[in-house]
């Protein structure tokens, strides 16, 4: 188990957005964390990278449990992951080049020419060797992220973490990330951990899934059990239906009641 | 009767000091790792002196052609014009440049910092060095925090240099001011102990406004009105600091 969460309660100015999930993350293995928006699905994720800390339960990465680390400790325990954000976050001040070298050269006092192989085999990888030049704000949506991806792996991590990797991009750019995803894991033996509520695309990749919503994990398994559930929630959002348990409108007051009251102001 | 939110206004006054204070600390702590990175900090004083250096320049021209200015009709009418070398080279030094160039550094390169640090965060850059286990305190907010204090006394010295040059504009090829008076009447009475106070206030002035300045981007709130909020906050908090401590520091000089 690569990562264990259990019992996580967690709130946020005294709105819970976690009441007891339980996550499970096996090593070598694709897990998808899928939920409507606003489940908390990128807190999670900061919760396991322990950018924030739980208010009741356990997470344990490698077997270690965050709560009880130091910030040296939590900092060498990052070192083993890779994390790719929503929009790349590429630091803008670098080129592409430095931008996947940044990592490297922070933590290793590898020799420059190292370096430059290091880097340029990945981005290799992720098909923008031609592009090492490049300043982010030159890059399409879906290049950045390729670049992202390949800076979280430049260091050869144990776990890669990617936060709404299919947003946004064209069919072109989706399929490629997707196969980027499946090779990191099958190639190089990458445990994964992908956040995103694209379930047809979660459903081609993911070993596992785990379906959050309300604070809860509402279902686990493989993402073929999990179309197959009878549960009305999980079927709402396995087949996109406005109907269901998860509501289309935001609570509010009666609407022809406020269309009136309005008209008499 | 309750005096709620006087207690609430000082007691969140109080806060953010104590909070400012905290991170100078921990940045303080960070400054010798980023001495060793001399490539980061030559780049942040080229970004936060060099690229000033027009306006400081312009500006000192202008601050020292009105002291020649005001200083010879003050002069005049006490028959004393041959004291104006003197007069000008004790304001600048001691007073107008520091304080002239920690205003236009809290405008030109106090806010570019603010802003550049809370695009940063909320572009996520700074979260992404955290997850690849590098501190942005040491590996952003400590070059651009040296980077301005380094710069500042630089600056103060060529806003004073040029301040001088232009007041002899003034004082002596306009006004008629003999050059040799001019020159010796400073030499003759501006002492290492008024340059100094000079360059103590600039230093201090360069540890507050980038103090300031990373700090307001650094905690900014991650959006579009937020770094907006915090850069107009680094200019006003820069602003009424530097001149709070410049009263403090002249005090202390006498």
């Amino acid at each position: 188990m690569v990562v264990d969460v259990r019992g996580l309660h967690y709130a946020v100015g005294g709105r819970p957005i976690f009441a007891g999930v339980d996550v499970q993350v096996r090593r070598g293995r694709i897990t998808a964390i899928m939920g409507p928006s606003g489940t908390g699905k990128t807190t999670l994720l900061k919760l396991i990278t322990a950018q924030i800390a739980a208010d009741r339960g356990e997470v344990r990465v490698r077997g270690e449990d965050l709560a009880a680390l130091s910030r040296s400790e939590i900092y060498a325990l990052r070192k083993r992951m890779g994390m790719l954000f929503q929009n790349g976050a590429l630091l803008t001040d670098m080129d592409v080049f430095e931008n996947v070298a940044f990592p490297v050269r922070e933590h290793t006092n590898l020799p420059e020419a190292l370096i430059r192989k290091l880097v340029l085999t990945k981005l290799q990888a992720v098909g923008l060797r031609g592009a090492a030049e490049l300043m982010p704000g030159e890059l399409s949506g879906g290049m950045a992220r390729r670049v992202a991806l390949a800076r979280a792996i430049v260091m050869d991590p144990e776990m890669l973490i990617y936060d709404e990797p299919f947003v946004g991009l064209d069919p072109i750019s989706l399929g490629v990330i997707m196969r980027l995803i499946k090779h990191m894991n099958e190639a190089l033996g990458i445990t994964s951990i992908v956040v995103s509520h694209d379930v047809r695309e979660l459903a081609t990749i993911a070993h596992d899934s785990y379906l959050l919503s309300g604070g809860r994990v509402a279902a686990a398994g493989a993402p073929e059990q999990l179309r197959a559930s009878d549960s009305p929630a999980v079927r709402q959002f396995m087949t996109g239906s406005e109907d269901g348990p998860v509501a289309f409108h935001y609570p509010a007051p009666d609407y022809a009641a406020q269309l009136f009251a309005a008209d008499e102001s | 009767m309750s005096n709620g939110g006087g207690d609430g206004f000082i007691l969140e006054g109080v806060r953010r000091l104590g909070a400012v204070a905290i991170f100078l600390v921990r940045l303080f702590g960070e400054c010798l790792p980023a001495l060793r990175r001399p490539r980061l900090l030559v780049h942040q004083i080229y970004n936060a002196g060099a690229r000033s250096l027009i306006i400081i320049m312009l500006s000192g021209l202008f601050v020292g052609m009105v002291l020649g200015l005001q200083g010879y009709d003050l002069l005049q009418r006490f028959g004393s014009v041959d004291a104006l070398g003197t007069a000008v080279a004790l304001g600048l030094l001691k007073e107008l440049a520091p304080v002239v160039t920690a205003l236009l550094f809290a405008g030109r390169a106090g806010t570019a910092l603010t802003s550049e640090i809370g695009l940063m965060r909320a572009t996520d850059q700074l979260t992404a060095m955290e997850i690849m286990a590098v501190d942005p305190l040491r590996h952003v907010a400590a070059p651009r925090f040296l980077g301005g204090v380094v710069a500042m006394p630089l600056l103060t010295a060529i806003f004073s240099l040029i301040g001088l040059y232009g007041a002899q504009l003034i004082g002596v090829q306009l006004m008629g001011v003999d050059k040799g008076v001019f020159w010796s009447q400073m030499q003759g009475s501006v002492g290492l102990r008024d340059v100094t106070e000079g360059m103590v206030k600039s230093v201090v002035f360069g540890i507050a406004c980038s103090l300031i300045a990373v700090h307001e981007g650094y905690h900014a709130e991650p959006t579009a009105a937020g770094v907006g909020l915090a850069t107009t906050r680094t200019v006003v908090a820069s602003s009424v600091i530097t001149l709070l401590l410049d009263y403090v520091l002249t005090a202390a000089f006498l």
